[in-house]
C-alpha cells in the first residue's frame, strides 16, 4: 500500500506548460546565426559588409543630414571658415534656387501655367497606370490628344495667329482630302458613310487642334527659350511616351508585317536608331534638322531635342510592343481572323489590348530609361532639370566647396523618386499580370 | 486603309506647314510685321549678354539689339533674345531664326566671305589671352610651357592657342569642354593651370569663380579678335541699320550727345549733332527709319560709352579698361564713320 | 469535298479586294512617301549648304587640325595631323575606354549579381541597394558627379601625393613610369604570346585526359606558370644576356606639373568609374535573372553528388545560366559602349566629343561628320549583333 502511495508521487495529475522551443531555433538571435553567421565565410562577409557600411553610412549621413545647412542667403552660411562648423550639404542653396530649378527663367507673373500643366500631366498619368481607373480609353483620348493641347496652349500662350489665308488653305485641302476618301470608298465599294465618318473625324479634330491653339487666350506669350528645370525635364519625358507609344506601335507592326518593303524599312529605322547612341541623335537633330528643311523654315531650339528623343524613343518602344505581339498566342490571330476581321480590326479589337496589357511593365521600364535620359538634353544646351543646376552652382553668390554634391544630391533625389516608383509600378503589374497567368 | 489615311494626314499636315511658312521678305520689313525682333545673344556672359532669374538680358550686345529696337520701334524692349551656343550661332543666324547676331563673334575673312554673313559693325575689339592663379608665380603668358590650359572647343580660341604655343616652341596640354560653363569650373576646380578664352570674356568669368581675387589676367593678348554684331549677306538694307545704329552711338559719345542730355541737345545749333538727331536731313529715311532714329536710340539706350561704362567698364563688375575701345581722338579704335 | 469546294466558284470580286494587290498598293504607297521625304530633305539641304557656302564631301578628313587632344593613343599634334587623324584618336579613346569598362563592369556586375541571391542576408540587401541606386540615377548626373568626386579632393601638382615606385597622383590625373622597349623586347611579347598558346592547348589535352581517364591536372597553376612564367624567364635571360629590355621613364616635376612617364586623365578615370558602377548594376540583375533561370534540381543534384556550394557555382549553375545571361550581357555590353558618348560632358576626347565636338565645329561639315560618327557605332551594333546571333546558334540547347 505503502508503496502504491508512493508510487502515485511520481504520476503527475496534470500536464505541466510545455516548455518553449530551443531558444536558438527562432527569434532574432536564431535568425541572425541563420543569414547572418551560418559559417566562417559568411561571417568573414557580414563583417566586411559592416564594416563597409561603418565607413559609407556615417559621413553620408553626417553631409545630407547632420552637417546640412538648412537655412540662409549666400555662400557665407555654406562655408565653412564663415559658418563656423563643419558644412555638409548646403540645402539652402536648393531652397533659394528653387524656383529656377522648376519653371527656368520662365516669368514669375505666368508660373501658375506651369503648375496646371505638372497638375494636368498628373492626372493624365494616374488616369492611364491606374488599371482600375473608370473610362481609360476617354484617358487615352485625353492623355494623347487633349493634354498635349492644352499643354501647348498653356505653356507656349497659344495664339499662334495663323491668318485667314491658311483657314482658307486648310479649308481646300481638307475638301480636296474627303473628296478623295470618297472617291476611294467608291472605287473600293465599301460604305461612303464610314469613310466619309472616318476622313470628317481627321479633319475635324485637327482643326479644332489648330482652332484652339489659334485663338487669343489672353495669355502672355513665352518663347521656349525662358522654359527651364523640372518643366523641361518633364515636357521631354512626356513629348517622348506621348508620341513614341503610338508610333512605336506603328514601327512594331510594320515589323511583324508580311509586306516585304514595310518590314524592311521599320527594321532599318528600328536597328539604326538603336544601334546609335543617343547624344548623337540629339546633335544630329540640333545640326542636321535645319539643313533638312527648307531655308525660310525654322524649328524652334527646344523642338529638336524633343523630336531627336520621340524618334529615339519611339524604336525602343516597337521592340518592347513586338515582344507583346510575338507572345500572342497564334490561335488569337486564328479567331480573328476566323470572325471575319480585317488586319486593322483585328490589330485593334483583338490583338493590340492583349498585346499591350502584357508589355505594361516593359513600356514603362522603357519609359524609366527615357525619363533618365531626357539629362542627355542639357548636353545640347536645352536648360533642363541637371542644366539649370549645371548653370547654378557656378553662380559667384553661393561658391562653396559642397554646392556641386548638393546640387547633383537634388537631382539625384529627383530622378531617383520617379524613376523607383515607376519601376514598382512595373513590378507590382508584373505580378498581378502573373497571378493572372497561373489561372 | 488605316496605314493610307494616316499617311495621307501626313502628307497633308506637312505640305501645310510648308505652305504656311513660304514667305521671304526683306528683313526690315518681316520685323516690322512681326512687331519685335529676334537677336542672338550668348548663352550667359556676364557684361555682354546675360539673362537674370527673371529672364531679363543685360550687357553690351543685348543693348545693341536694344538700340536696333528702340530705332525701328520707338521701343527698346521689343526683342525676343534667342540664347545660342558657339557652334549655333552662324546656323541661326544663316537659317532666319534669329533677325540679327550680336553675341561677341569675332569677324575673319573666312566667316564674313564663306558663311553667307556680313559683319557691319565692330562693336567691341578684343583679343585673346590667359588667366591664371596669382600663386603660380606666372607673369607672362611665354612662362607658361608645360602647363595645362582649359579652353572651349570647336572655337577660334582652341586653334589660337595651339598656334601661340607652336610658335614659341612650348609644350602644354589641353583639356577641352563643349561650353565655356564647363571649361571654367573646370579651371576653378584646379583642373588647369590656366584659362584662355577673350580678355573680356576672362575679366567676366573671373566675376564667377569662388574667389575672384585668386586669379589674374595674363598681359599678353595673343590674337585679335573684333567682335561684330552679324547678319545675313545680300540684304544691304538691314546690314546698313547695324551699321549705322553702331555709328551713332559712336558719333553720339564724340559729340557728347548722353541719354541724360539728348532733348536738350536737340536744340544745338551744332549741324553734326542736327544731322545725327534728325533735325537736318533725311538719313533715317534712306535706310527705312524714321528720321528721328538716332534720337531714338539715344533717348532708349544711351550713347556708345555709355552702354560700355554701363556694361563692362568701370561702372560694371568687369570694370575693363576702354583700351582698343575708346573713341579714335582718345587713342582707341572706335572711330563713328560721319553722318552726312 | 474538294469538288464541293471548286464547284462554289468564288463570287467574282473586284481585283482591289486582291490582299496582294492592295499591299503592293501601300508598299509602292510607303516608297512614294519616303523617298518624297528624302528627295525633300536632300534638295533642302544641298540648296541650304550652298547658301551658307559649307564645303560638303569627305576631302576635310585631309585637312590640317589645328587643334590639340589631351589624351592620344597614336602621335597627333595640331600642326602635322588631320582631321581624318582626329577622328581616328576619338575612335580609340571610345575603344579604350569602352574596353576596359566592359572587364571592370563584368566583374562588378557578376560579384553584385551572385551577392544578390546570396543566402547572406546583408550580402543580399546591400547589393539590392546598390543595383536600385545606381539604376534609377541618370548616368550623366553620375558621370558628373564622378567628376568632381575625383577632381575635388586631389591636390595641385606641386602637392602630388607621391606613392612611391613613380606613381604620382594629382589633380592633373595619375602619373605612372612608362615602359621603354629596347630592340630586342619583342621576345618577351613573343613569349606571352607562347605561353598564352600554350595555355589553350594544355588545357585542351587535359580536359580531354580527364573526360577519358578521370585524371585531373593542375591547370591552374600550369596556366600561371605559362602566362606569367614564360615572359619573366624571357625578360630575365635578355637581362642577363644584354642590356635591360624594359626601361622605365619616370615622371619627374616640371614648373607646372609633371613631365614624362605615363599619365592617366582625370577624365578618363571619372568616366571609366561611372560607366563601369552604372553598368554593373544592369550586368548584376542580368546575372541574377541567368542564375535564377537554372532550376533548383541542378543546385541540388550537385549538391547530392557531393560538390561544395561554390564548385556548385562555378560548375554547375554558371555554365547553364551563361546560355541565358549572354545575350542580355552583350547588349549590356553595346549600352556601355554607346554611353561612354557621354564623355562630352566631362571633357574626355572620345568620338563624339573630338569629332562630333570640335571636327564639326571647325569645319561646319554636319552631314559628313554626323554620318562618320553614327556609322562607326552602328557598325559596332550590327558586328557584335551577328556575332551574338551565330553564337547563340552556338550555344542553342539540342534537345535530345
Amino acid at each position: 500500500m505503502n508503496t502504491a502511495v508512493d508510487m502515485s508521487r511520481f504520476v503527475r495529475s496534470e500536464n505541466i506548460e510545455a516548455l518553449p522551443p530551443p531558444n536558438l531555433a527562432r527569434g532574432p538571435v536564431a535568425w541572425v546565426r541563420e543569414n547572418l553567421f551560418s559559417g566562417p565565410v559568411n561571417t568573414l562577409l557580414t563583417l566586411a559588409v559592416i564594416y563597409l557600411l561603418y565607413i559609407l553610412i556615417p559621413p553620408i549621413v553626417d553631409f545630407l543630414f547632420v552637417n546640412a545647412v538648412w537655412t540662409g542667403t549666400d555662400r557665407a552660411a555654406c562655408r565653412a571658415e564663415t559658418a563656423g562648423h563643419p558644412v555638409g550639404a548646403c540645402w539652402a542653396f536648393v531652397i533659394e534656387k528653387i524656383n529656377f530649378f522648376t519653371y527656368g527663367s520662365y516669368p514669375a507673373a505666368e508660373r501658375w501655367r506651369v503648375n496646371i500643366f505638372f497638375a494636368l500631366l498628373a492626372l493624365g498619368v494616374g488616369w492611364l497606370l491606374w488599371l482600375k481607373a473608370p473610362r481609360r480609353d476617354l484617358g487615352a483620348i485625353y492623355f494623347f490628344w487633349l493634354f498635349p493641347v492644352l499643354s501647348y496652349i498653356l505653356l507656349t500662350g497659344g495664339n499662334v495667329s495663323l491668318g485667314l489665308g491658311f483657314w482658307i488653305k486648310f479649308a481646300v485641302a481638307s475638301a480636296v482630302f474627303l473628296a478623295v476618301l470618297a472617291a476611294a470608298a467608291y472605287a473600293l465599294k465599301t460604305s461612303m458613310r464610314s469613310a466619309v465618318l472616318i476622313g470628317g473625324g481627321i479633319v475635324a479634330v485637327i482643326g479644332i487642334t489648330l482652332a484652339l491653339v489659334n485663338v487669343d487666350w489672353g495669355l502672355r506669350p513665352v518663347p521656349s527659350a525662358f522654359w527651364g528645370g523640372i518643366l523641361v525635364t518633364l515636357l521631354v519625358a512626356t513629348v517622348g511616351i506621348v508620341f513614341s507609344l503610338p508610333f512605336g506601335i506603328l514601327l512594331a507592326l510594320g515589323r511583324r508585317s508580311k509586306l516585304p518593303i514595310l518590314r524592311l524599312a521599320s527594321v532599318i529605322f528600328i536597328e539604326f536608331v538603336r544601334g546609335v547612341p543617343l547624344i548623337t541623335v540629339l546633335i544630329m537633330a540640333n545640326t542636321m534638322l535645319p539643313l533638312f528643311l527648307p531655308a525660310d523654315m525654322t524649328v524652334d531650339r527646344l523642338a529638336r531635342p524633343l523630336i531627336g528623343v520621340a524618334f529615339f524613343a519611339s524604336a525602343y518602344m516597337a521592340e518592347v510592343v513586338r515582344g507583346g505581339l510575338q507572345a500572342m498566342p497564334k490561335g488569337q490571330y486564328e479567331g480573328a481572323m476566323s470572325l471575319g476581321l480585317n488586319y486593322p480590326q483585328m490589330m485593334v479589337f483583338i490583338i493590340l489590348p492583349q498585346a499591350l496589357r502584357i508589355v505594361i511593365p516593359g513600356i514603362v521600364n522603357t519609359f524609366i530609361g527615357l525619363f533618365k535620359d531626357t539629362s542627355l538634353v542639357s548636353v545640347v544646351g536645352i536648360f533642363d532639370l541637371v542644366k539649370t543646376i549645371e548653370a547654378s552652382r557656378i553662380d559667384p553668390n553661393w561658391a562653396a566647396p559642397t554646392i556641386s554634391y548638393t546640387g547633383y544630391a537634388f537631382a539625384a533625389l529627383f530622378y531617383f523618386i520617379f524613376c523607383f516608383g515607376m519601376s514598382r509600378y512595373s513590378l507590382g503589374v508584373e505580378r498581378r499580370l502573373a497571378t493572372g497567368q497561373k489561372r | 486603309m488605316k496605314k493610307a489615311i494616316v499617311s495621307i494626314a501626313f502628307g497633308l499636315t506637312a505640305s501645310l506647314l510648308v505652305a504656311g511658312s513660304a514667305s521671304a521678305q526683306a528683313t526690315l520689313a518681316s520685323v516690322k510685321q512681326k512687331g519685335y525682333l529676334t537677336c542672338g545673344s550668348n548663352t550667359g556672359l556676364a557684361g555682354f549678354g546675360l539673362p537674370d532669374a527673371q529672364g531679363n538680358w543685360t550687357g553690351l550686345d543685348v543693348e545693341f539689339c536694344r538700340a536696333m529696337s528702340a530705332a525701328i520701334f520707338d521701343d527698346p524692349t521689343k526683342i525676343r533674345f534667342i540664347p545660342l551656343a558657339a557652334k549655333d550661332r552662324f546656323t541661326a543666324l544663316q537659317s532666319g531664326e534669329v533677325d540679327v547676331l550680336a553675341r561677341n563673334s569675332t569677324v575673319t575673312m573666312s566667316r564674313d566671305t564663306q558663311l553667307g554673313l556680313d559683319f557691319p559693325a565692330i562693336n567691341y575689339f578684343d583679343g585673346q589671352g590667359f588667366m591664371v592663379r596669382k600663386k603660380l608665380g606666372v607673369s607672362s603668358a611665354k612662362e607658361l610651357n608645360g602647363a595645362s590650359i582649359c579652353t572651349q572647343q570647336g572655337t577660334t580660341t582652341e586653334l589660337n592657342l595651339a598656334d601661340y604655343f607652336r610658335a614659341n616652341n612650348m609644350k602644354y596640354e589641353v583639356v577641352a569642354f563643349a561650353t565655356s560653363d564647363e571649361t571654367f569650373k573646370a579651371y576653378d576646380a584646379g583642373r588647369c593651370d590656366a584659362f584662355t578664352t577673350d580678355a573680356s570674356g576672362l575679366y567676366a568669368e573671373r566675376l564667377r569663380a569662388s574667389n575672384p581675387d585668386d586669379h589674374i589676367v595674363l598681359p599678353e593678348i595673343i590674337s585679335k579678335e573684333p567682335l561684330a554684331v552679324a547678319v545675313r549677306h545680300g540684304d544691304n538694307q538691314w546690314g546698313d541699320i547695324v551699321r549705322w545704329t553702331h555709328n551713332a552711338m559712336l558719333n553720339a559719345e564724340e559729340l557728347g550727345v548722353t541719354k541724360a542730355n539728348v532733348d536738350q541737345m536737340k536744340g544745338s545749333d551744332n549741324p553734326e549733332i542736327k544731322r545725327l538727331l534728325g533735325s537736318e536731313g533725311k538719313f533715317g529715311e534712306a535706310v527705312g527709319l524714321t528720321n528721328d532714329w538716332a534720337y531714338r536710340i539715344i533717348k532708349h539706350v544711351g550713347n556708345y560709352g555709355e552702354s560700355f561704362e554701363r556694361n563692362v567698364g568701370e561702372g560694371s563688375k568687369l570694370k575693363i579698361k576702354r583700351g582698343l575701345n575708346a573713341q579714335w581722338t582718345k587713342g582707341g579704335l572706335q572711330y563713328g564713320i560721319p553722318i552726312r | 469535298m474538294q469538288t464541293a469546294i471548286s464547284q462554289a466558284s468564288p463570287p467574282k470580286k473586284s481585283f482591289l479586294y486582291d490582299p496582294r494587290v492592295r499591299g503592293i498598293f501601300y508598299q509602292v504607297l510607303l516608297v512614294c512617301v519616303v523617298a518624297y521625304l528624302f528627295y525633300m530633305a536632300a534638295s533642302n539641304a544641298i540648296e541650304n549648304l550652298r547658301r551658307a557656302k559649307i564645303a560638303s564631301g569627305f576631302g576635310f578628313l585631309e585637312n590640317t587640325a589645328g587643334f590639340d587632344i589631351s589624351q592620344t593613343l597614336i602621335t597627333f599634334s595640331a600642326a602635322g595631323s588631320t582631321y581624318g587623324d582626329a577622328f581616328v584618336v576619338g575612335l580609340l579613346n571610345t575603344l579604350l575606354v569602352s574596353a576596359i569598362g566592359i572587364v571592370f563592369a563584368t566583374l562588378l556586375g557578376f560579384t553584385v549579381g551572385i551577392a544578390r541571391l546570396s543566402t547572406n542576408w546583408m550580402v543580399a540587401k546591400v547589393a539590392m541597394v546598390y543595383v536600385e541606386l545606381l539604376r534609377n540615377i541618370p548616368l550623366l548626373l553620375q558621370l558628373l558627379f564622378w567628376y568632381i568626386a575625383v577632381l575635388g579632393p586631389l591636390p595641385q601638382p606641386r602637392d602630388s601625393y607621391v606613392m612611391g615606385a613613380g606613381f604620382f597622383l594629382n589633380s592633373r590625373g595619375l602619373f605612372m613610369p612608362r615602359p621603354i622597349y629596347a630592340s630586342d623586347a619583342w621576345v618577351i611579347g613573343a613569349a606571352f604570346a607562347i605561353g598564352v598558346v600554350g595555355t589553350i592547348v594544355f588545357r585542351r589535352w587535359a580536359k580531354k585526359q580527364q573526360e577519358s581517364t578521370g585524371r585531373q591536372y593542375p591547370v591552374g597553376l600550369a596556366t600561371i606558370g605559362l602566362v606569367l612564367g614564360l615572359p619573366i624567364a624571357a625578360w630575365l635571360v635578355l637581362a642577363l644576356a644584354n642590356a635591360n629590355p624594359v626601361s622605365f621613364d619616370l615622371p619627374v616635376k616640371g614648373t607646372f606639373n609633371l613631365r614624362g612617364g605615363m599619365q592617366i586623365l582625370p577624365e578618363f578615370v571619372a568616366l571609366l568609374v561611372g560607366l563601369v558602377t552604372y553598368t554593373a548594376a544592369f550586368i548584376a540583375e542580368v546575372v541574377r535573372a541567368g542564375i535564377l533561370a537554372v532550376s533548383k534540381g541542378q543546385t541540388e543534384a550537385a549538391g547530392s553528388l557531393g560538390l561544395k556550394p561554390g564548385q556548385t557555382l562555378r560548375l554547375v549553375v554558371i555554365p547553364q545560366a551563361m546560355r541565358v545571361i549572354i545575350p542580355p550581357l552583350t547588349s549590356q555590353y553595346l549600352n556601355l559602349t554607346k554611353n561612354s558618348s557621354l564623355a562630352v560632358a566631362i571633357g574626355y576626347p572620345d568620338l563624339v566629343q573630338v569629332f562630333m565636338g570640335t571636327v564639326l565645329n571647325q569645319t561646319g561639315q554636319a552631314i559628313e561628320v554626323v554620318t562618320i560618327t553614327m556609322g562607326v557605332y552602328l557598325t559596332i551594333s550590327l558586328v557584335t549583333s551577328f556575332v551574338m546571333n551565330i553564337y547563340n546558334r552556338r550555344v542553342a540547347i539540342v534537345e535530345r
